[in-house]
């Protein structure tokens, strides 16, 4: 009996009694056997992703235009071309424009319809900015979503959210906080968080992370 | 699609998840293989592309959708994409967990490959046009009153609303016809802000909202 394949488009998974991990075992089994993927290059991705793509590119970005006025402005005109001088590219960061915060702007990134996410600054996205509650209420209550986070912001702040709902990715340039005029690029950098890139937090002068 | 994943602006949802600092990429294993499977799924293997991933998140039941784990949506994915494409069958995914279990069953034979009639003309979803924009900065436009049953990245809450253009962004292939193959489309995108007055009513908090918008969503105001 031939197999019935779905139209491209009309599929709509079916209910299952199973868990996802026996699920994603199942397929990597019927995957593997037919040759279509490798453990290898499962594990390569996996690799990828756990250690050589993360936070830590974002925040050599904000550090060096922290202290590289020269940085700091072609970062905020072409921020694509200024995140690629430090090897910053590729996939999920086709073309990236740098928000700056100040005392009187704040800005803050969400994916309404997904989690689109600067992977090549920020790696693969945290599971708060997954989370159904945030992308949902972000968009029309970001002042109290912002103070559940632990960030209050004066009646003065401009709020600017700002939905992913192109290929465009953001990223939070935030503000450099008062008492590190002596850290070293590299120190600045270990003090900026994943989450303050976002623009959910503010970076503190001790660090968190 | 007027979809579960569509949820800007809906109340009631309850706190918002405390930030985890120094949390894993992957929480458990299978994630991870999840991750890579689904990211080899979207293309390699699919011959699908980037906005029939997303079309194919949209499309998680939604009571999946909104339940954890969150990579399982990934898994939902992976298995429409390649149902789709002809690379497993329908139910192959359980039938192979069953049979690991040890109960007797027959598997689906595997299905003819019908993978999409598809090349894209370049790399990723950015592209050059030689076309001018239709709209300039500082402009006013109207979003669209879009009922498709199809892919689209102009979210429910900003369809039928009048903004500003703030930006001309690089033109972009169109998701909507992009995701079921349907031709790239290429257009210009425009960075918009909106008034989250006009967006929620004269008692909403008090800030501005920018979306990246494709052209076709768009008519001057």
């Amino acid at each position: 009996m031939a197999v019935q394949t779905p139209a491209y488009g009309t599929m709509i998974p079916q209910p299952t009694e199973f868990s996802p991990q026996e699920r994603t075992e199942a397929l990597e089994e019927i995957l593997t056997e037919r040759g279509l993927v490798t453990s290898q290059v499962l594990d390569g991705l996996i690799k990828t992703y756990e250690q050589d793509v993360g936070p830590m590119n974002g925040a050599k970005v904000v550090a060096k235009a922290w202290v590289d006025p020269e940085f700091h402005a072609r970062l905020l005109a072409d921020g694509t071309a200024a995140c690629a001088e430090l090897g910053y590219k590729g996939t999920q960061g086709e073309h990236i424009i740098a928000l700056e915060n100040s005392a009187t702007v704040h800005n803050v990134v969400v994916c309404t319809l997904c989690s689109c996410y600067p992977w090549p600054l920020l790696g693969l996205p945290p599971s708060w900015y997954k989370n159904p509650a945030y992308r949902a209420r972000v968009v029309r209550e970001p002042r109290t979503v912002l103070a559940e986070f632990g960030l209050e912001l004066g009646p003065d702040v401009e709020i600017r959210v700002h939905d992913s709902t192109s290929e465009v990715r953001y990223l939070v340039v935030p503000e450099r906080p008062a008492g590190t005029e002596k850290l070293s690029e590299e120190q600045l950098a270990g003090l900026v968080t994943r989450d303050a890139m976002v623009g959910i937090e503010k970076v503190a002068a001790g660090r968190r992370r | 699609m007027d979809g579960i994943h569509d949820l800007g602006g809906t109340q009631f949802m309850g706190p918002v998840e405390q930030p985890e600092r120094n949390g894993p990429t992957f929480h458990h294993p299978w994630e991870g293989r999840i991750f890579a499977i689904g990211a080899l799924s979207q293309t390699r293997l699919s011959g699908a592309n980037l906005d029939s991933f997303r079309f194919a998140i949209d499309r998680t039941p939604p009571v999946e959708y909104l339940g954890l784990p969150y990579y399982n949506k990934w898994l939902r994915m992976a298995e429409t994409l390649l149902t789709e494409s002809g690379v497993i069958a329908p139910g192959a995914i359980d039938a192979r967990v069953r049979k690991r279990r040890g109960e007797k069953v027959e598997e689906p034979p595997v299905p003819e490959l019908n993978k999409p009639d598809y090349k894209p003309t370049a790399g990723g979803s950015l592209r050059q046009i030689d076309k001018k924009p239709k709209f300039s900065v500082g402009q006013r436009v109207r979003t669209i009153d879009s009922h498709t049953s199809r892919h689209t990245r102009l979210p429910r809450y900003v369809r039928r609303r009048v903004g500003t253009v703030t930006m001309v962004q690089p033109a972009h292939v169109l998701p909507d016809t992009h995701s079921v193959f349907l031709g790239e489309n290429i257009q210009h995108v425009y960075k918009v802000e909106f008034d989250s007055t006009e967006l929620w009513g004269q008692e909403a908090e008090k800030f501005a909202m920018n979306l990246d918008l494709y052209e076709d969503y768009l008519e001057a105001a």
